[in-house]
C-alpha cells in the first residue's frame, strides 16, 4: 500500500505544504522574473578540474560543476536546502518505508540528443556500486537490495532496482532509509547515457555527456573548461547564461587582482584570507561579498583509546577550556562559534542546546577531578596549511592554561588522516582543512563515519574513536523513520542523539565556518544562489548577468 | 668518440632508472595512504580494500615497481589516481607551455645575465661594478615565489603593461620569463663577469687593442665570443635548476605547465602524476648535461670526449 503521492503539480506541492512537506514544488516558480537570458561569466580556479564523471567527481570543485552538467531523480530548490523531484516528476515511498518508486519526467534529453529512461536510471547507480568504477560514493547505496553482492563484484547489477516501465522505476531497500531521498539528489546517483560512457570508457570524465543545464564546449588541459547552455534543457527557461568559463591554474590571490580590475566574474577558490580584511574593509568591494551559512563545523577530536582520553571528565575539561571566540577572531571572523556537532543551518540542530561554555576555572576543577590537578602533555595534529597551524596555536595557549601541554604535529592532510585512522595514532586532532561538510543536508550525515561505530575502524574518519552502540542504535531508528510527515519527529531524535554525545564530549566543537563568494559588480540573481548550500561557490544554472543587451 | 656516445647513454639510462627507483621507492614509503584519497570520506573499508586491489596498490613494492617499469617501457605512465586520465596525456598537453617559458626564461637570463656581467667585468672595481654584482647577489637569494608576485603586482595590475596571469600570447610570457630568469640571470653575471675578466688580460685582447681597435670593437668581436663560450656549455647544465624555479612560478603565474600540474599532484599524493612528471625532468636534466657535454668540445676544442 502506498501512503504518499508528491508530484510537481501545484495541487501536489499545496498537499505536500500541508503535510508539512515542501518536496514537490513545481519547477518553474524558480524562475526569476528578473533575469535576463545570455551573457557569459568567467570563473576561475587554482587546480585542475579533476573529473566531471558524477560517478568519480568527489570535491568541492567539481561537485557544482557536475551538477549542472547531469540531473538526478531528486535536487534541491536552488538556493535552499529542500528537496525537490528533478528527473523525477514525482515518487511514492511504501508504508514500510523500504520501497521508492519514482515516476520520470517525459521528454528529457541527453546532450546527444537521446532520451532518457528508467533504464539509464538503473545503468548509472548499478555504474557506481561496480567495483570496476572505483567510485567513491560506492557506499552511499549500501541500503539498495542486492548492493553486497554488486560491490563485491559478484552480481552483475542490483537486484533491488527494477525497471518497472521505461518511465518508472523502483528501488527496494533492505531497511527502512529516511535518507534515501538525498541520496538520489548526490552526485553519485546522476543519470549517464550508457552509450556514452562505454564510447569513453575511463576517460568518460573528460566527455561527460548528460541532461543537465549546461553541455561540455571545450576543455583544454590546465587552461580553460567551457560550459555552454544546453538549449533543450527540459527545465525551460533556464539556465540562464549562454556560456561559462572557469579558467584554470589561478592562484586565489591572482584571481582577486582580477576581480578587481574587472576581468573575471567570481574567483572560485574565494577571498584569500590574507586579503580578507582589506576587501572588507572596502564598503565598494564589501558590497559585493555574500556571506553564508555552510554545513560545516569544524572541531578537535579526543581520542578515546589514548589516556588520559579516555577519560569523560578531561574531554569536558578541553571542551570549556577552548575559547571559542578567540579563535573565530583569529580567523577574522570568518565563521561562528559552535557548541554541538551539527551546523545551524541543519536540520536537527538543536537550537536550545548550550554547550560547555568557555569556563578555564571549571576546566581546571574538571582536571583535578580526572586526577589530573598537574595537568598532562599530548599531541595535537593539524594540517600544516594557513590559517590551521595558527588556529592549533590558539588552542594550544587555551589548553595550556589549564595545564594541559599539546605540542602541535603540522603535517601534510593525507598524514593528518593517516594518523587519525590509527587506533592509538593521534590524541587530538583538529580538524581544520578536513573537516566534514555534509554531503547532504541531513543530520545524519554527521553521525555514521565521524561519530559511529562504523568509523570507528582502522582507516576509518572517527578520529576520536568513540563508538556509542546504543546511540548507534537509536540512530538507526531516526533513519527508519521514512514518513516526510514525521520529518520533525526524525530532527528531533537526532537532536537528542548529538546532545547525548556532547555529554561524551569526543569532539570539542569549535565552530562553523561561513562562507564568503565575490563577484562581479554584472552578476546578478538573489543573494541565497551565491552562497547555495549544495552548490559551490554559486548556482551556475541560476545566475545571470545584469549587462545583457 | 663512439665508444664514448656509447657508454654515456648507458650511463644516463642508468641514472634514469635509479631516479625512477628511488622516486618510487619515496613515494610508496609516504605515510599518506593514495588510495584513501581516491576513495574520498565517505569509502567503506570495503570500498576502500577493493579500490587497493584493482589499482594492485596491495602488492609488494618489487611487484609494484616491476609492473611500473614495464608498463614504463611500453610508453605507459599509467592513470592520474585524483584526475583518471593518462598521465602521458596530461603530461604531454602542458609540456608545450613549460618548453616555451624554459626557452623565454634562458633569453632572459642570457640577455640579462651576459650584459650585466660584461659591464661589471669592463667597469671591474668600479660602483657600477659593486652595485651590478650586489644586484646579482639579490637575484640569486631572492625567493621566485616574492618576485612573481612583486613583477605581477608592479607590471600588470599597476601599470597595466602585462596581463595579470595567463597563457596564450607573447606578452603573457614576459613577466613568468623574467622571475625564473632572475636567479640564474645572477648567476650569469657572475660567471660573465670573472669569464670576461681572464679573456680581457689575454694578450691577443692587448695585442687587438694596440692596432688601434676601438675599445667597443675590441670587446665584440673579439673579447665576447671567446668569454661566452664556457657559459654556453653551461645552459644544459641550468636546465635542471630552471627546473625548480618552473615549479613555483608557474604556479604565480597560472602557467599551465607541468610544474603546476606536479604542485597539484603533491597536494593530492597523486602518485602517478608525481612519478610521471619526475621522470620527463630528469629526461630533460639528463639529456641538457649530455648534450652540454657534447657540444664541449666543438665549443673549447682542448676538451676531449674519451
Amino acid at each position: 500500500m502506498l501512503k504518499r503521492i508528491l508530484t510537481s503539480t501545484v495541487a501536489a506541492s499545496a498537499l505536500a505544504l500541508t503535510l508539512g512537506m515542501s518536496g514537490g514544488a513545481a519547477v518553474a516558480e524558480e524562475l526569476d522574473p528578473n533575469a535576463k537570458p545570455g551573457g557569459d561569466i568567467i570563473i576561475t580556479y587554482k587546480d585542475d578540474v579533476a573529473t566531471l564523471d558524477p560517478a568519480i567527481g568527489y570535491d568541492w570543485q567539481n561537485w557544482s560543476m557536475i551538477k549542472s552538467l547531469f540531473d538526478g531523480l531528486m535536487d534541491y530548490e536552488a538556493g535552499t536546502t529542500t528537496l525537490r523531484p528533478d528527473l523525477a516528476e514525482s515518487y511514492e515511498i511504501s508504508e514500510d518505508g523500504q520501497t521508492f518508486t519514482f515516476k520520470l519526467r517525459q521528454g528529457v534529453k541527453f546532450h546527444n540528443g537521446r532520451e532518457m529512461t528508467a533504464e539509464d536510471v538503473k545503468y548509472s547507480i548499478e555504474r557506481v556500486v561496480d567495483p570496476k568504477t572505483q567510485s567513491p560514493g560506492q557506499g552511499f547505496f549500501a541500503t539498495i537490495k542486492g548492493y553486497d553482492e554488486a560491490a563485491e563484484g559478484k552480481a552483475e547489477g542490483l537486484s533491488g532496482i527494477t525497471v518497472v516501465d521505461p518511465s518508472t522505476i523502483k528501488f527496494e531497500l533492505t531497511r527502512p532509509d529516511a535518507t534515501f531521498l538525498h541520496v538520489m539528489a548526490i552526485n553519485f546517483s546522476h543519470v549517464v547515457p550508457k552509450e556514452e560512457v562505454e564510447k569513453h570508457g575511463a576517460d568518460f570524465g573528460k566527455n561527460p555527456v548528460g541532461t543537465g543545464a549546461f553541455k561540455l564546449g571545450e576543455w583544454t588541459l590546465g587552461q580553460r573548461v567551457v560550459f555552454e547552455k544546453n538549449a533543450d534543457y527540459w527545465n525551460k527557461g533556464l539556465p540562464y547564461l549562454d556560456k561559462i568559463t572557469f579558467e584554470i591554474g589561478q592562484e586565489p590571490i591572482v584571481a582577486l587582482l582580477r576581480l578587481q580590475k574587472g576581468e573575471i566574474d567570481v574567483p572560485g577558490d574565494g577571498i584569500p584570507p590574507a586579503k580578507f580584511q582589506e576587501v572588507m574593509n572596502d564598503p565598494e568591494q564589501k558590497a559585493r561579498v555574500v556571506e553564508g551559512g555552510q554545513l560545516h563545523t569544524g572541531y578537535v577530536t579526543m581520542n578515546v583509546n589514548i589516556p588520559p582520553f579516555d577519560n569523560v571528565k578531561v574531554r569536558q575539561a578541553v571542551n570549556m577550556a577552548i575559547n571559542k571566540e578567540r579563535i573565530v577572531q583569529l580567523i577574522n571572523n570568518r565563521a561562528v562559534p559552535a557548541n554541538q556537532p551539527l551546523p545551524p543551518s541543519m536540520p536537527g540542530y538543536a537550537q536550545d542546546y548550550k554547550g560547555y561554555a568557555y569556563d578555564a576555572a571549571k576546566a581546571k576543577g574538571l582536571l583535578a577531578e580526572a586526577g589530573h590537578a598537574d595537568g598532562f602533555e599530548t599531541e595535537l595534529y593539524v594540517m600544516n596549511t594557513d590559517p590551521n597551524p595558527r588556529i592549533a596555536q590558539g588552542i594550544q595557549q587555551d589548553l595550556a592554561a589549564i595545564g594541559i601541554k599539546a605540542n602541535i604535529q603540522a603535517l601534510a592532510q593525507a598524514n593528518v588522516i593517516a594518523a587519525g585512522g590509527e587506533k592509538e595514532g593521534a590524541p587530538m586532532i583538529w580538524s581544520g582543512g578536513m573537516a566534514w561538510i555534509a554531503d547532504f543536508p541531513d543530520p545524519s550525515n554527521f553521525y555514521g563515519p565521524i561519530l559511529g561505530c562504523g568509523g570507528a575502524v582502522p582507516g576509518g574518519w572517527n578520529w576520536s574513536w568513540y563508538c556509542n552502540e546504543d546511540l548507534d542504535k537509536k540512530a538507526g531508528e531516526a533513519d527508519s523513520i521514512t514518513d516526510p510527515a514525521k520529518a520533525e519527529e526524525r530532527n528531533k531524535l537526532w537532536s537528542e542523539i548529538y546532545t547525548k554525545i556532547m555529554e561524551d564530549a569526543p569532539w570539542a566543537p569549535v565552530f562553523n565556518e561561513q562562507r564568503f563568494t565575490m563577484k562581479s559588480s554584472r552578476m546578478g540573481g538573489a543573494d541565497n544562489l551565491y552562497v547555495d548550500p549544495v552548490h559551490i561557490p554559486v548556482n551556475y544554472d541560476h545566475v545571470y548577468v545584469n549587462d545583457v543587451q | 668518440m663512439i665508444a664514448y656516445l656509447g657508454r654515456r647513454l648507458i650511463q644516463s639510462a642508468l641514472i634514469l632508472l635509479g631516479i625512477s627507483l628511488i622516486t618510487f621507492a619515496l613515494l610508496y614509503l609516504l605515510p599518506a595512504d593514495p588510495v584513501r584519497q581516491i576513495a574520498g570520506r565517505s569509502a567503506t573499508p570495503a570500498t576502500v580494500e577493493s579500490i587497493r586491489r584493482q589499482l594492485g596498490l596491495d602488492q609488494p613494492f618489487l611487484v609494484q615497481y616491476g609492473r611500473y617499469l614495464w608498463n614504463l617501457l611500453q610508453g605507459d605512465l599509467g592513470r592520474s589516481y585524483i584526475q583518471r586520465s593518462e598521465v602521458a596525456q596530461l603530461i604531454t598537453a602542458r609540456l608545450p607551455a613549460t618548453l616555451l617559458l624554459m626557452v623565454g626564461a634562458i633569453v632572459c637570463e642570457l640577455l640579462i645575465g651576459l650584459t650585466m656581467g660584461v659591464i661589471a667585468a669592463v667597469r671591474r672595481g668600479t660602483a657600477t661594478d659593486q652595485s651590478l654584482m650586489v644586484a646579482s647577489f639579490i637575484g640569486v637569494s631572492a625567493p621566485q615565489f616574492v618576485v612573481g608576485l612583486l613583477l605581477l603586482y608592479v607590471f600588470a595590475v599597476k601599470l597595466s603593461w602585462f596581463p595579470i596571469g595567463g597563457y596564450g600570447t607573447f606578452s603573457h610570457l614576459v613577466l613568468p620569463s623574467l622571475t625564473v630568469a632572475v636567479m640564474s640571470a645572477g648567476w650569469y653575471a657572475r660567471m660573465m663577469r670573472s669569464s670576461m675578466i681572464d679573456v680581457l688580460r689575454q694578450d691577443y685582447i692587448r695585442t687587438a687593442r694596440a692596432k688601434g681597435l676601438a675599445r667597443i670593437t675590441v670587446l665584440v668581436r673579439h673579447a665576447l665570443p671567446n668569454a661566452i663560450l664556457p657559459i654556453i656549455a653551461m645552459i644544459g647544465i641550468d636546465i635542471g635548476i630552471l627546473m625548480g624555479g618552473i615549479v613555483v612560478v608557474e604556479s604565480v603565474f597560472g602557467w599551465p605547465g607541468i610544474g603546476q600540474l606536479v604542485w597539484q599532484a603533491i597536494q593530492r599524493v597523486d602518485i602517478p602524476i608525481i612519478m610521471g612528471v619526475t621522470l620527463v625532468s630528469a629526461f630533460a636534466i639528463v639529456l641538457g648535461n649530455f648534450l652540454a657535454d657534447i657540444i664541449a668540445p666543438f665549443i673549447d676544442p682542448r676538451i676531449k670526449l674519451r
